[in-house]
């Protein structure tokens, strides 16, 4: 295996490399340029690829990753928010685009069985680019992408009914096909003790997933090695495929309930951060895979067929999605933001297509059509996309009334490092009923904190993908107070980069911290021990015995004049731009605060309230007045 | 010349401002007019003297913007006066930075214009409870102008609320065209 599995590897990593961020680039979407990257190294293009049907087999537990992650992003409370145009729009999609398909495969003379079944993995649309194109739109939260989203999330989780459903479709008994589902030892089973097996094995995830999974995860958490971490997510989710296998149900199925069950963990963001990369490759091998067996001797043999199919399945669905608008009476403009932006076949229906063709549901030539009309089908969503903006225009013209704007949500704050400091930020902000997303990486904290109903996660605030799965993405505010000076640094640099719509205030240790914290790229800072300090030192005048008015007053005058200091020495920078001072005074820097104190300290404090130069006047007049007396 | 209007606007709690709101707004659409918001400057009611001198030297008309407040400002502007009206700034011998500049009072108050009359709940009207506002323009030998007066604001409907904030808008523009003696 040694070359041939690392040449293999090479070529697949090669063009998904050389290929995807070109069709990024192009808004053609990361899905096209793995499948074009597939054709360019398939047997139609450089044939570099070796066994593409392998590959597939082994790529396909990225599909079983993504349903983990799914189950995972479904909060019961979310899904349970959204019921109304979930099941309202998303099942009106899926079925009646099901029917539709199933109808005109029918008219073809096809028999019911396969109809119906393209017809259930044609409705599928693509999360990948339908939301991506919404993204770099900013359509995310207006009207029309709330829908869109919707009907994406119930094409999701139908998938998982509709993996059970496809295999009671077969025209020929799935054993010959491959049969990858079908268990040995099962089978040999009794049906009752089948049945205790299957409901025995789903009840293993979810009390597992519910009782066992924390503490283990927490003790894994204990031994702070990131690796290992990321090697029991994996385990998990093998686990369950492996075990859903046995009993002969989907692994997909399983790793979908896995993810569900552990929704609601404090463990879920970073779970998320340690299985995406795996899921993004394997998908993106997926992919490559379905690239490279697309049958283009097939496309080439009947290309008006295949061009005439992929225009019928974008107009079938976009006549269903347009016609469910038209039907609620949503704004014109959002009927055909989501009939455009849905109209194209999804990745899921390359992973039922392969179902079906393994459960002998469709023959391998019919289901090669597919995929391609499917592949085919997504590249036209990026270009009806470019026509949109200009209908749009015209149709808001002639709307009325005109789409309402869109709701934004209430500015969301992240705070990293939740030690003595970011407890007290936390703690402000809940009391004023802002709500707060905490990460920290200190499992004691968390414990804490969750029984007391915070929404805290696990993690490590300096990685980007916490970051990402935490929300920084929609996140009006940052708040970096975290202990070490160096992590603090590493974080702001982070989510400046990623995340330049979301504003940061960092905890600096000292003065010259506080420089490279601004100078990282912090929107505002604030001295860890200065406030209490300055408390305490007024404190002590008071004792002394200067009123507790003008002891407080004082004091905050010499905040003022600090941070004026602090402000106006940040903004010399030398040639290299570094902040000149900042570096100096790391060696001397008592010296040069105590110096600037002596000259411009006491006499600046304050003459509020002074009344000498009037007592002065009006005497001097007085003196005057009795002089002409 | 157009002359330059400072509005020193003092609302403690301008979530729960709708009447200064208006009037904020009308105001800050006018050109030529700087909008200086007290509470947002000063949190902590340490006002700065310096800055806020600077300020009223740079400004050819004075406007201060609040509600009526126990017949009287919202207490940082009453901070304000005693700190930034410096004797030998504002007022006194050598006092003369002010002289010849222009304070208008632009108020908000709840109680409708029959509450403020002789027969009324507050007996005067609330030109009267500014009397300390006109007298300081004296001392500080500045222009006192008629104030700028919005009453009965828990009743005032939207309509009724944006055509006066118009008219808010309209006295600015002229005061700065000088077209209002």
């Amino acid at each position: 295996m040694g070359e041939g599995f690392l040449g293999q590897a090479f070529v697949y990593l090669l063009a998904a490399v050389a290929a995807v961020p070109i069709a990024k680039r192009l808004g053609l979407g990361s899905v096209l340029g793995y499948l074009l990257a597939g054709v360019a190294i398939g047997p139609f293009g450089l044939h570099l690829a070796g066994d593409a049907g392998a590959v597939m087999h082994f790529a396909e537990f990225g599909v079983v990753m993504m349903l983990f992650l799914v189950g995972l992003e479904l909060r019961p409370a979310r899904l349970w928010a959204m019921r109304g145009p979930v099941l309202g729009a998303g099942g009106m999609q899926v079925g009646l685009t099901a029917l539709a398909v199933a109808a005109i495969g029918l008219a073809f003379g096809f028999d019911w069985r396969m109809a119906l079944a393209a017809g259930l993995i044609l409705a599928m649309s693509s999360t990948a680019i339908a939301l991506q194109i919404l993204a770099e739109r900013g359509l995310l939260k207006t009207g029309g992408g709330e829908t869109t989203f919707a009907v994406l999330l119930f094409q999701d989780v139908s998938v998982i009914p509709i993996l059970t459903v496809l295999p009671l479709l077969a025209l020929a008994p799935a054993g010959a096909a491959g049969g990858a589902h079908a268990g040995g030892w099962i089978e040999t089973l009794p049906p009752w003790a089948h049945a205790l097996a299957v409901l025995g094995a789903v009840a293993i995830v979810v009390l597992g997933g519910r009782v066992l999974t924390r503490p283990v995860f927490r003790l894994v958490a204990g031994t702070h090695l990131r690796e290992i971490f990321t090697a029991t997510a994996l385990l998990l989710v093998i686990a369950i495929a492996l075990l859903m296998e046995t009993v002969g149900l989907s692994p997909a199925l399983g790793a979908f309930l896995g993810g569900v069950v552990l929704a609601d963990s404090e463990f879920r963001h970073e779970l998320e951060g340690d299985i995406e990369p795996f899921k993004g490759l394997l998908l993106g091998l997926f992919f490559l895979s379905v690239g490279a067996g697309i049958d283009f001797a097939q496309v080439a043999g009947a290309p008006l067929t295949v061009a005439g199919l992929v225009l019928l399945l974008v107009l079938v669905k976009a006549a269903v999605l347009a016609g469910l608008g038209l039907l609620a009476r949503r704004p014109r403009t959002e009927i055909l933001l989501t009939a455009l932006v849905l109209s194209q076949g999804g990745e899921f229906a390359f992973v039922l297509l392969a179902f079906a063709t393994q459960n002998g549901v469709l023959p391998a030539a019919e289901a090669s059509l597919l995929v391609s009309v499917v592949a085919l089908s997504m590249p036209v969503t990026p270009l009806l996309m470019m026509a949109y903006g200009r209908l749009a225009d015209r149709l808001a013209g002639t709307d009325l009334p005109p789409e309402p704007d869109a709701v934004e949500p209430q500015g969301s704050v992240i705070i990293a490092g939740f030690g003595r400091f970011g407890q007290i930020v936390g703690r402000l902000l809940l009391a004023q009923g802002q709500p707060v997303t905490v990460l920290d990486h200190d499992m004691e904290t968390i414990e804490t904190l969750r029984r007391f109903g915070y929404r805290v996660f696990y993690g490590d605030a300096t990685r980007l993908d916490l970051l990402q799965a935490a929300g920084a993405a929609e996140a009006a505010l940052v708040v970096v107070a975290t202990d070490a000076p160096e992590t603090t640094l590493s974080i702001i640099h982070t989510v400046r980069r990623h995340f330049p719509q979301a504003q940061i205030l960092a905890r600096a240790t000292d003065r010259t911290h506080a420089y490279a914290v601004l100078e990282a790229g912090a929107d505002g800072m604030v001295r860890e021990t200065f406030g209490s300090a300055l408390e305490l030192g007024v404190e002590a005048l008071r004792r002394l015995g200067l009123p507790a008015y003008e002891a407080a007053r004082v004091g905050r005058l010499f905040r003022r004049h600090d941070l004026r200091a602090l402000h106006r020495l940040g903004a010399i920078r030398d040639d290299d731009g570094r902040y000149r001072l900042a570096v100096r005074e790391a060696a001397e820097q008592l010296v040069g605060v105590l110096e600037r104190d002596q000259v411009r300290g006491r006499i600046a404090l304050d003459e509020g309230w002074d009344t000498r130069s009037l007592v002065e006047e009006v005497r001097r007049d007085a003196a005057e007045r009795d002089k002409a007396g | 010349m157009p002359q330059r209007i400072l509005v020193l606007l003092a609302h403690p709690a301008r979530r729960r401002s709708r009447a200064n709101a208006a009037l904020t707004a009308a105001a800050a659409a006018v050109e030529g007019v700087r909008l200086h918001d007290l509470y947002e400057a000063y949190p902590d009611f340490l006002i700065d003297v310096e800055g806020e001198q600077a300020l009223l030297l740079e400004h050819d008309v004075i406007v201060f913007q609040h509600p009526v407040y126990w017949y009287s400002s919202p207490a940082i502007l009453k901070e304000w006066q005693d700190l930034v009206l410096e004797h030998g700034f504002a007022y006194g011998r050598e006092g003369t930075a002010l002289a010849g500049k222009t304070l208008l009072s632009a108020v908000t108050a709840g109680g409708t214009e029959e509450a403020y009359g002789p027969e009324g709940m507050n007996r005067h009207a609330i030109t009267e409870f500014l009397r300390p506002f006109e007298a300081t323009a004296r001392l500080c030998r500045m222009r006192w102008l008629p104030p700028f007066i919005l009453h009965g604001t828990h009743l005032l409907g939207p309509e009724a609320l944006a055509e006066r904030a118009t008219d808010y808008a309209a006295r600015l523009a002229r005061l700065r065209d000088a077209v209002e003696a």
